[in-house]
C-alpha cells in the first residue's frame, strides 16, 4: 500500500527524527492499511481517532525537539490489555460491551513514550487457544497462504490478531501476551519476531488475567531490534503488580550487536518430538549451524522433564483460570442474563457469556482443584513445574541460551484442529516449558516450509537475561535473512 | 439442667461435658484495606469506599497493605504466639454476590501466626490458659442488602476487602462462662494493641462457635459450628442451648450431624444453616497474584519492642507495685482506659484507696449513666483532688461520697464543690464540743446506759453528732471528744 507500512520501527523512528516523514503520514498510512484489511478480522476495535491524536502530538514534539522513545509509532494492542475508555473484550461475549475506566500499565508506558494506538486486536477468548478460533468475534485469517492455495490458515493464537496485523503491515508492532506460547507460536506462524520476556519483567496490571502465574506481556514486530525497542519501553517494576520484579531494565538494543562469538548454545534432545516434520528439524539444524558459523559453541543438553510440561501446563493454567474467571458473574460489569435467583443469574450469564473452550477449561480447572483431586493434579503439576525449572537451571550452568523450533508445525488450516483439543494443545509443546519456568523466549522467522509458509526458531534464555536472547536472535535473523512476505490478497482497494 | 459455670449438661444418662472452640473474626484497624488503597473505615454511603481492586474489575491485582501485616504480627505477639516469617495467601473459591472476585483471599495452610495462648481471668480470681491454634489474615466480604427492594437484592462493597484476622482457639474451653471470659480477654488484648476496636455490635468482631458434648473422659464428640454470633452474651447463650440440643439428640439415641448452624437470639435457639453434604468445596490454592509473604529480618523484633504493656503484665504489675488484690487488678486492667485512669489517680496517693474509688464509686456512676470511662465527667486529676481532700482531713469519707456525686453531675472539681456547698469538714474543737454537748444533754438515758457499760452506744452518739452537723464533723475528732466527755 505504501512504503511507510514497510518500515521497521527503528527505520521509522530515524525517519521521524530526520523529519523526512511525519507521524501523521505514518499513522494515516497505517489507518488506511487497517481499513483495507478488514477481511483478516485482525481488529476487534479500530481507534483511528486515538492514533491521529497521538500522531498530532508526536509531530508537535518532533518540531520542538521533545520526542520521546517511540514518538509517533503506530501500534496495535491485543484486546486483553485494558485501555481507558476503549472497549476491552478479551475476545469474549461476557465482556463484549465492557469499557474499562483504567489503563493497563504496559499500554500506559507505551503511550507515555509516544506510541499511537491503531486499535484493539483479536485473540482467542481470554487468550485460551492456539489458533484464534475461540474468539467470540470470529477467527483471524493468517496473511500467509500455502503456495498456490486459497485456503485460509490460522495465524496461531492466542495473540492471532496481533501477529496477523504486524505480518500484514497493518501496524509497526503490537502487544501480545504469552501464557503457554501465545506470542511465540503466532510469531512463528506469521513470519515475524515475537518475544515473551521473563515472568515479572512486565507488569500484569490491567491485563485481563488467564493464568496469573504464567501470563506475561510481550511484543511482536518485524525485526529483533524492533522487539528490543518496544520491550524496553514496556518493561519495568510496577508497584501495582506484586509479581513484577524489582530489577532494572537494561538497554536491550545495546545488546543486539554483541554477536554470539564464544557463547555456548544448548540444543535440547527432548525437543525432537515424534511426528515433527523433517523440514522443521532441518531448519533447527540450520539455525544451530548459523550460530556455530558466527562463533558459538553448540552443546547437546537434556531437559528430561520436558514431556511432562504440557500435561502440567494443562492442569495449572485451567486451575488458575477457573478462579480468575469467577469474577465474570453478571453482577458488577459485563454481560448479565437475568435469572430467577442468584444461582440462575450466574448460570445463565456464564453460559451465554463464555464460549466452549473457556467453559472446558473452567471445568477442568474446577475439577483439578476439587477436594480429593487437588493432590493428584494441581499439587503434582506444581511439582512437575519445579522439576522443569530445575532442568533449565541445571542446563544454564553450562550454556548461555537454548535453541529450539518454536512450534512443531507451520500454520494449519482454520478448522483443521478445532475439533480435537488435544491436537490443538500439542501445538504448545515447545513453548510451554518457558512459561512454566518463567523464562524469556523469542521466536525469529528462519525460513519457509516446502509449501511456502514461515517457520520460526525459538531462543530461550536465563531469567532476566533477555539481552542474551536478543543477541542470539539477532544473529539468526541476520543469517536467515528472512525477507519473504505474504501477498496482500486481503487488501480491498 | 445446664450450668453456666460448670459447663455440665445434666441429662437422663448422666452428666455431659461441653467442649468449645471459638473462631473470632477481628477487623484490623488500618486506614486502607488489606489489598487495596480504599478506605477501611466503618460507615459511609454504600459503595463509597470501593476501589477497582475491591470490585474485582478485569486485570486488577491485589497488593499487600504492610500496615495490616504489622497489625497481625503485633496481635500474634500479644497472644504470645509463634510468628511465621514465611506465610502464604490462598484463594478460597465460592460464588456469592457480595464476593466480587468469586474468591476470598485468605491464608490456609501457612498462616502468618501459629500457636499461642490467652490467659483467662475467672471471676473467682483464678486464671486458666486457653490455647490459640493460629491467626490468619483474610479479606472481609461485602454486604448483601435484601430489604431495599421487593424483588432485588443490592450489594454494598464498602466492607469488601477490609482486613480481618481470624483467630482460632484450640477446643480448650469447657463452659459458657469461660467462652465469655475468653472473648472479653481477647477483646481486651486487641484493644490494648490497637489492632481491632472489638466492637461486636458494629460487627468489627464476630465469633463462630464450635460446640460438642461428651461424657467425662470420652473422646471429642461431633461438633456443630454456630456462625457469626455478635455479642458475648449471645455466644454464652448459644453454647448453652446448642449443648442442650446435642445432649437431647444423643440421649434419644440419635447422632449429631456435623453442620453449620445459626443462632437466633429472639427464639433462643440454633438452627441448621447447611449440612456437611452442602458444604462448599472451596478449592483453596495459593493466590498466584501474590508472592509468599516473607517478613524481613528484624521486622518482628522491631514490633516486639514497640508493643505496649498488655493486660496480663499490667495486672501483675498492679499487684506487685500497688499491692492490689488480683481481682481488683483484673477489673482495673480490663480496659486500657480504666487502667490508665487508675494509675493517674493512684500516683502519689494511697493505691488501695484509689482502687476503691475507681472501681466503686466511679464505675458505679458510669455504669448507671451508661457512660464509658473515656466519657467520664470526672477526670483522674479531679478524683485525685478529692482523695487529697480526704487525706488532709478537709473531707470525711462520707462527705467525699456526696462531693463525688456532685462532681460527676457537674464536672466541677472537689475543691470548687466544697467551697460552693460549704461541705468542708468541721474539725474545730470548740464547735464540735458544743455539738457533742448538745447531743449528750438530750440523750441522758443513753448516756447512763453507756456509762453502765453499753459502750456500743458510741456509734449512736457519733451518728447523732454527724446528723446535727450535717455530716461535716470530722468523725475522728468527734469520737475523741465523746469518749473524753463520757470518761471512756
Amino acid at each position: 500500500m505504501s512504503e511507510l507500512t514497510e518500515l521497521t520501527i527503528a527505520e521509522a523512528l530515524a525517519a521521524l527524527r530526520r523529519r523526512s516523514i511525519s507521524a501523521k503520514e505514518l499513522t494515516d498510512a497505517h489507518i488506511a492499511a487497517v481499513e483495507a484489511a478488514r477481511s483478516l478480522n485482525a481488529f476487534i476495535v479500530e481507534t483511528p481517532l486515538h492514533a491521529r491524536a497521538a500522531a498530532k502530538e508526536a509531530d508537535a514534539r518532533y518540531a520542538k525537539g521533545e520526542a520521546r522513545a517511540i514518538e509517533g509509532i503506530p501500534l496495535g494492542i491485543k484486546d486483553l490489555f485494558c485501555t481507558k475508555g476503549v472497549g476491552t473484550t478479551a475476545g469474549s461475549n461476557i465482556l463484549r460491551n465492557f469499557v474499562p475506566p483504567y489503563e493497563s500499565t504496559v499500554t500506559q508506558k507505551l503511550w507515555d513514550a509516544g506510541a499511537a494506538m491503531l486499535g484493539k486486536l483479536n485473540l482467542d477468548e481470554f487468550a485460551m487457544g492456539s489458533s484464534n478460533e475461540t474468539s467470540a468475534f470470529g477467527n483471524v485469517a493468517n496473511p500467509w497462504r500455502r503456495k498456490g492455495e486459497n485456503c485460509k490458515l490460522t495465524p496461531g493464537g492466542s495473540s492471532g490478531g496481533s501477529a496477523a496485523a504486524v505480518a500484514a503491515r497493518l501496524c509497526l508492532g503490537a502487544t501480545g501476551t504469552d501464557t503457554g506460547g501465545s506470542i511465540r507460536q503466532p510469531a512463528s506462524f506469521t513470519g515475524i519476531v515475537g518475544i515473551k520476556p521473563t515472568y515479572g519483567r512486565c507488569s500484569r496490571y490491567g491485563i485481563v488475567a488467564f493464568a496469573s502465574s504464567l501470563d506475561q506481556a510481550g511484543v511482536f514486530a518485524r525485526s529483533v531490534e524492533d522487539t528490543a525497542i518496544l520491550l524496553g519501553v514496556m518493561a519495568g517494576h510496577d508497584p501495582k503488580d506484586s509479581t513484577s520484579a524489582k530489577i532494572a531494565v537494561p538497554d536491550f538494543s545495546a545488546a543486539l550487536s554483541r554477536g554470539v562469538k564464544g557463547l555456548r548454545i544448548g540444543i535440547p534432545k527432548e525437543y525432537r518430538v515424534d511426528g515433527m516434520p523433517a523440514e522443521i528439524d532441518a531448519l533447527w539444524k540450520k539455525g544451530a549451524a548459523w550460530l556455530k558459523d558466527a562463533g558459538a559453541e553448540l552443546v547437546d543438553v537434556s531437559l528430561p522433564h520436558t514431556k511432562y510440561a504440557l500435561p502440567a501446563y494443562y492442569v495449572v493454567a485451567p486451575a488458575e483460570a477457573s478462579s480468575n474467571l469467577a469474577r465474570y458473574d453478571g453482577v458488577r460489569f459485563g454481560l448479565r442474563q437475568p435469572g430467577k435467583d442468584l444461582t440462575d443469574l450466574y448460570e445463565r450469564t456464564r453460559a451465554a457469556g463464555f464460549g466452549k473452550e473457556v467453559r472446558r477449561r473452567i471445568m477442568i480447572g474446577t475439577y483439578v482443584l476439587s477436594a480429593g483431586y487437588y493432590d493428584a493434579y494441581y499439587l503434582k503439576a506444581q511439582k512437575v513445574r519445579a522439576l522443569i525449572a530445575r532442568d533449565f537451571a541445571e542446563v544454564y550452568k553450562n550454556v548461555d541460551a537454548i535453541l529450539t523450533p518454536t512450534a512443531p508445525s507451520a500454520a494449519f488450516a482454520l478448522g483443521e484442529k478445532s475439533a480435537d483439543p488435544i491436537a490443538m494443545y500439542l501445538n504448545d509443546v515447545f513453548t510451554v516449558p518457558a512459561n512454566l519456568a518463567g523464562l524469556p523466549g523469542l521466536s525469529v522467522p528462519a525460513g519457509l516450509s516446502a509449501d511456502g509458509l514461515p517457520l520460526g526458531l525459538q531462543v530461550l534464555g536465563k531469567a532476566f537475561d533477555e539481552e542474551m536472547v536478543f543477541r542470539v536472535g539477532r544473529v539468526i535473523e541476520q543469517q536467515a535473512a528472512f525477507a519473504a512476505k505474504p501477498e496482500a490478497w486481503w487488501r480491498v482497494a | 439442667m445446664t450450668d453456666h459455670k460448670s459447663g455440665i449438661v445434666q441429662g437422663a444418662t448422666g452428666a455431659w461435658e461441653m467442649v468449645i472452640g471459638l473462631e473470632v473474626h477481628a477487623q484490623v484497624i488500618s486506614e486502607a484495606k488489606l489489598f487495596s488503597g480504599a478506605s477501611a473505615t466503618f460507615g459511609g454511603a454504600p459503595n463509597s469506599k470501593v476501589s477497582l481492586v475491591d470490585a474485582a474489575f478485569p486485570g486488577m491485582l491485589p497488593v499487600i497493605n504492610g500496615v495490616c501485616i504489622e497489625q497481625a504480627v503485633r496481635t500474634g505477639l500479644g497472644l504470645k504466639a509463634k510468628i511465621n516469617d514465611y506465610s502464604v495467601f490462598d484463594r478460597k473459591n465460592y460464588f456469592y454476590a457480595d464476593l466480587p472476585a468469586g474468591y476470598q483471599i485468605s491464608q490456609y495452610k501457612q498462616p502468618i501466626v501459629g500457636e499461642g495462648e490467652v490467659v483467662l481471668d475467672m471471676p473467682d480470681g483464678t486464671s486458666r490458659k486457653v490455647g490459640i491454634e493460629r491467626l490468619h489474615l483474610e479479606q472481609d466480604a461485602g454486604k448483601s442488602l435484601h430489604d431495599q427492594d421487593p424483588s432485588l437484592s443490592y450489594v454494598d462493597l464498602n466492607r469488601a476487602g477490609v482486613a480481618l484476622m481470624e483467630i482460632v482457639s484450640k477446643p480448650d474451653l469447657r463452659t459458657p462462662e469461660e467462652a465469655g471470659a475468653y472473648l472479653r480477654k481477647l477483646r481486651s488484648i486487641l484493644r490494648y494493641l490497637g489492632t481491632c476496636d472489638g466492637n461486636m455490635e458494629e460487627g468489627s468482631m464476630r465469633a463462630d462457635v464450635n460446640v460438642s458434648v461428651r461424657k467425662s473422659g470420652a473422646p471429642f464428640g461431633t461438633r456443630c459450628e454456630i456462625k457469626n454470633v455478635n455479642s458475648v452474651r449471645f455466644v454464652m447463650h448459644a453454647i448453652e442451648v446448642e449443648a442442650k440440643r446435642q445432649v437431647e439428640i444423643l440421649e434419644a439415641g440419635g447422632k449429631i450431624d456435623q453442620e453449620t448452624r445459626l443462632y437466633d437470639p429472639n427464639k433462643g435457639e440454633t438452627r441448621s444453616m447447611r449440612s456437611k453434604e452442602d458444604a462448599h468445596d472451596y478449592r483453596y490454592f495459593p493466590d498466584p497474584d501474590l508472592l509468599p509473604l516473607v517478613l524481613p529480618a528484624g521486622f518482628v523484633d522491631g514490633l516486639k519492642k514497640s508493643l505496649p504493656e498488655l493486660p496480663d503484665e499490667k495486672k501483675a504489675r498492679f499487684v506487685s507495685e500497688y499491692g492490689l488484690p488480683p481481682y481488683d487488678a483484673m477489673v482495673l486492667v480490663g480496659e486500657k482506659a480504666s487502667a490508665d485512669f487508675y494509675e493517674a489517680v493512684a500516683k502519689g496517693r494511697d493505691a488501695k484507696q484509689a482502687a476503691n474509688w475507681v472501681m466503686g464509686d466511679l464505675f458505679g456512676l458510669l455504669n448507671k449513666a451508661g457512660k464509658d470511662i473515656a466519657a467520664s465527667p470526672v477526670n483522674p486529676k479531679a478524683l485525685g483532688g478529692l482523695i487529697d481532700l480526704i487525706a488532709d482531713g478537709t473531707l470525711s469519707g462520707r462527705l467525699a461520697k456526696d462531693v463525688f456525686a456532685f462532681m460527676f453531675e457537674s464536672g466541677k472539681s472537689a475543691a470548687e464543690i466544697v467551697a460552693e456547698k460549704g461541705l468542708k469538714q468541721v474539725s474545730d474543737t470548740g464547735a464540735l464540743e458544743a455539738a457533742v454537748d448538745a447531743v449528750l444533754a438530750k440523750e441522758t438515758d443513753k448516756v447512763a446506759e453507756y456509762k453502765s457499760g453499753k459502750v456500743k452506744l458510741l456509734g449512736y452518739f457519733m451518728g447523732q453528732v454527724m446528723k446535727a452537723t450535717g455530716g461535716k464533723a470530722n468523725p475522728g475528732a468527734v469520737q475523741d471528744i465523746i469518749k473524753n466527755k463520757l470518761g471512756g
